[in-house]
């Protein structure tokens, strides 16, 4: 991509020697990757390869066997979705988990309600702000009483990405943003992924399109059951090189040199 | 469908009256159907179903379930179920009967003043106590709730039977007796009062909720429609004291309080009921269970859980206590039914509140709350007890006999459940 990435620096995140096994499968085994301020890291693989797992153990879903995790050289302990957004981690899942039966500004709130001096919601402020927020990322967003069940994809895609823009993420985790969007609504969420990335937010990005990936993202890490296969700069590299990282699980290139 | 109203067909749509209004069709369809059951059942009886002093047996008769409907709500819409109620309620009422007839008169001596009190606590406690070990097993035990609560309609109700030895405990105390109904009312000038007081509160709502719209600059309602609702609120509650005053206590009642002071009872005295302590208890439930619904974290989460429990844990809620806190609540509830159902019947036997689950689920169902989760509300609720209520007490008047009764209800439970989800249907709403 074109922005140079600082990577001179104390990295965003790292994540040492992750391991999880869940029942004997070792669904990460010793993977090893970091984020730099203003980064956008791919994480790419088969169904199964790991990728989601190792980020839900950022994110506080999961809880890892063993490894250390240490956001600007600091190590942290993540033991709970709580955790991961007090250390500023936001994520934004595949699934979208919003609840369908509440409104935007509720979900947008969820678990960090605003409240009134009598400790009550304050409903009527949340509301506004959610308004505000709204207007900046995606200015056709009006239905703000009804239940996000109303909205179409990419309105629940704005309001889930709206959470980790408000409240101020430094580190933002998002699989598969665009899975469920159609095409105008996949480029808003790629503007969207540059306007945060310009500001300096470190971003883990997880898909399946390895042609988005390429344009989207500074350097891409590839898993292959459970373990990490390499990770490279996108100007180093090809399409089909990552494929086949993906595929046989080996980078051609590097063999050969 | 959606995208018609992103795109935004630049003027509004001219509004309709109702819309203008604001109000919940399903409410106003709610009411309508209770107007229509009150009114047939008026013109059926010649007037006998609408005379105070029904209203009043009717309205007593519908508190106990009523507060524990509002519970079965939270309960629903985290997506699980409580079939253990009636059982609970057996056992706070047993552990209270024992307390205040058989441990603390031997303690302290017969009618001691902190007999009732003492009794009270007690069996909130138990049944606060009992609503969390079922909320336990179920939010971190993982075992399904229908099964937690099935096991503990037949634990509860027969613990309750070896508690009392299987024995009816009566009389109970008479600071107890005044928490069911007829024994226990305010009189007139109270009545008035609480009803004053209501009535500010419903101003203060309306216009504090229009003030903060305005603050943050959204859309109002224009000021006749708040004006209309607000009167026709008011109006209600006047309306209903009114009628609670209009049924004056018995002679012989009278005649026995007055010699109960050394006093004769004058010539053509007689005073009205007024608002009976256990109908302001639902009241008061009802506006606490309608703010923790609407303006509180754990309100908001109870929701939020039942839409999507993943998405709730996602964002840091822990659904596991949720699940404690939902049915320890309801428990706290079933205890406070057992007050007021013992109260009423003025003993405690071994079938009190035998089938109230079943009432109290229907309730809840038959008022909105949906057994997917996600959606339901305390007034709903409320008005479901109210309409159940009605319906068997003016069938009993015009003399359906008991089966056919049950035969009624069942059917109107079911059907009320498919008008809405026609309802939904059309709407397309989820």
């Amino acid at each position: 991509m074109a922005s140079e990435v600082n990577r001179t620096g104390t990295p965003l995140v790292e994540m040492r020697d992750i391991r999880i096994a869940f029942g004997g499968v070792r669904a990460v085994d010793g993977v090893s990757i970091d984020l730099y301020p203003g980064e956008v890291v791919g994480l790419l693989g088969h169904n199964g390869a790991g990728k989601s797992t190792l980020i839900k153990i950022l994110s506080g879903a999961y809880q890892m066997d063993s490894g250390e995790i240490r956001i600007n050289g600091t190590p942290v302990e993540i033991r709970s979705p709580r955790d991961a957004r007090a250390a500023g981690i936001e994520t934004i899942y595949q699934t979208l988990a919003l609840a369908d039966n509440l409104d935007a500004a509720s979900n947008l709130f969820l678990g960090r309600e605003i409240r009134t001096r009598l400790g009550l919601v304050d409903d009527a402020r949340m509301e506004a702000e959610t308004k505000k927020i709204m207007a900046r990322l995606n200015p056709n967003f009006r239905k703000l009483k009804e239940p996000v069940s109303a909205l179409s994809g990419g309105q629940r895609q704005s309001v889930a990405i709206a959470r980790a823009v408000y409240f101020n993420a430094r580190i933002l985790i998002m699989d598969e943003p665009t899975a469920a969007l159609g095409v105008h609504e996949t480029a808003m969420v790629a503007d969207l992924i540059k306007e945060l990335k310009a500001q300096g937010l470190g971003i883990f990005l997880i898909s399946h399109d390895t042609r988005e990936m390429m344009e989207l993202c500074d350097r891409v890490s590839v898993m292959k059951n459970g373990k990490l296969v390499g990770t490279e700069r996108v100007e180093d590299v090809t399409e089909d090189d990552i494929l086949s990282m993906i595929i046989l699980g080996r980078n051609p290139r590097r063999e050969a040199a | 469908m959606t995208d018609a109203a992103d795109t935004g067909s630049g003027l509004a749509p001219r509004r309709g009256f109702l819309s203008q209004l604001e109000i919940d069709l399903r409410l106003l369809g709610m009411i309508g159907a209770f107007a229509l059951l009150c009114v047939a059942f008026g013109v059926y009886t010649g007037g006998t179903f609408l005379t105070p002093r029904n209203i009043f047996n009717i309205t007593i008769q519908t508190v106990s379930v009523a507060i524990m409907a509002t519970g079965m709500v939270f309960v629903i819409v985290t997506r699980n179920i409580d079939l253990s109620v009636g059982s609970v309620l057996a056992m706070c009422s047993a552990v209270m009967a024992v307390v205040q007839a058989r441990w603390l008169p031997g303690a302290v001596g017969l009618g001691h003043p902190m007999i009732a009190p003492v009794t009270i606590l007690t069996g909130l406690a138990v049944g606060t106590a009992i609503g969390a070990f079922h909320g336990w097993l179920t939010g971190y035990q993982g075992i399904p709730s229908f099964i937690v609560t099935l096991g503990g309609l037949l634990v509860w109700r027969n613990v309750s039977w070896y508690t009392t030895s299987g024995q009816t405990v009566a009389p109970l105390d008479q600071t107890i007796l005044l928490f069911g109904g007829a024994e226990g009312t305010l009189g007139p000038t109270w009545s008035w009062v609480v009803a004053a007081l209501l009535s500010l509160g419903v101003v203060w709502v309306i216009w504090s909720g229009r003030a903060s719209k305005t603050a943050h600059g959204f859309p109002v309602k224009p000021l006749w429609a708040e004006g209309a609702l607000t009167l026709v609120l008011v109006g209600a509650i006047l309306g209903f004291i009114a009628i609670l005053n209009a049924y004056p206590v018995p002679e012989a009642k009278l005649r026995r309080l007055f010699e109960a002071r050394g006093l004769t009872l004058p010539e053509g005295y007689t005073v009205g009921h007024g608002l009976p302590i256990s109908v302001l208890i639902l009241i008061l439930v009802a506006v606490v269970m309608t703010v923790i619904a609407r303006k509180t974290r754990f309100g908001r989460y109870i929701y939020a859980t039942g839409g999507n429990p993943e998405a709730a844990a996602l964002s840091g809620i822990n659904t596991r206590w949720l699940t404690v806190k939902v049915f320890a609540l309801m428990g706290f509830l079933a205890g406070l039914s057992a007050l007021v159902a013992q109260s009423r019947l003025q003993s405690h036997a071994n079938d009190i509140g035998t089938l109230d689950e079943l009432r109290v689920i229907a309730a809840a169902v038959i008022g909105g709350t949906a057994l997917a989760g996600g959606v339901g509300t305390i007034w709903g609720a409320i008005l479901g007890a109210l309409i159940m209520q009605s319906l068997q007490s003016g069938m009993g008047m015009v003399g359906v006999d008991t089966p056919f009764q049950n035969i009624v209800v069942g059917l109107v439970l079911i059907g009320a459940v498919w008008i809405d989800i026609v309802y939904r249907k059309r709407l397309g709403v989820r």
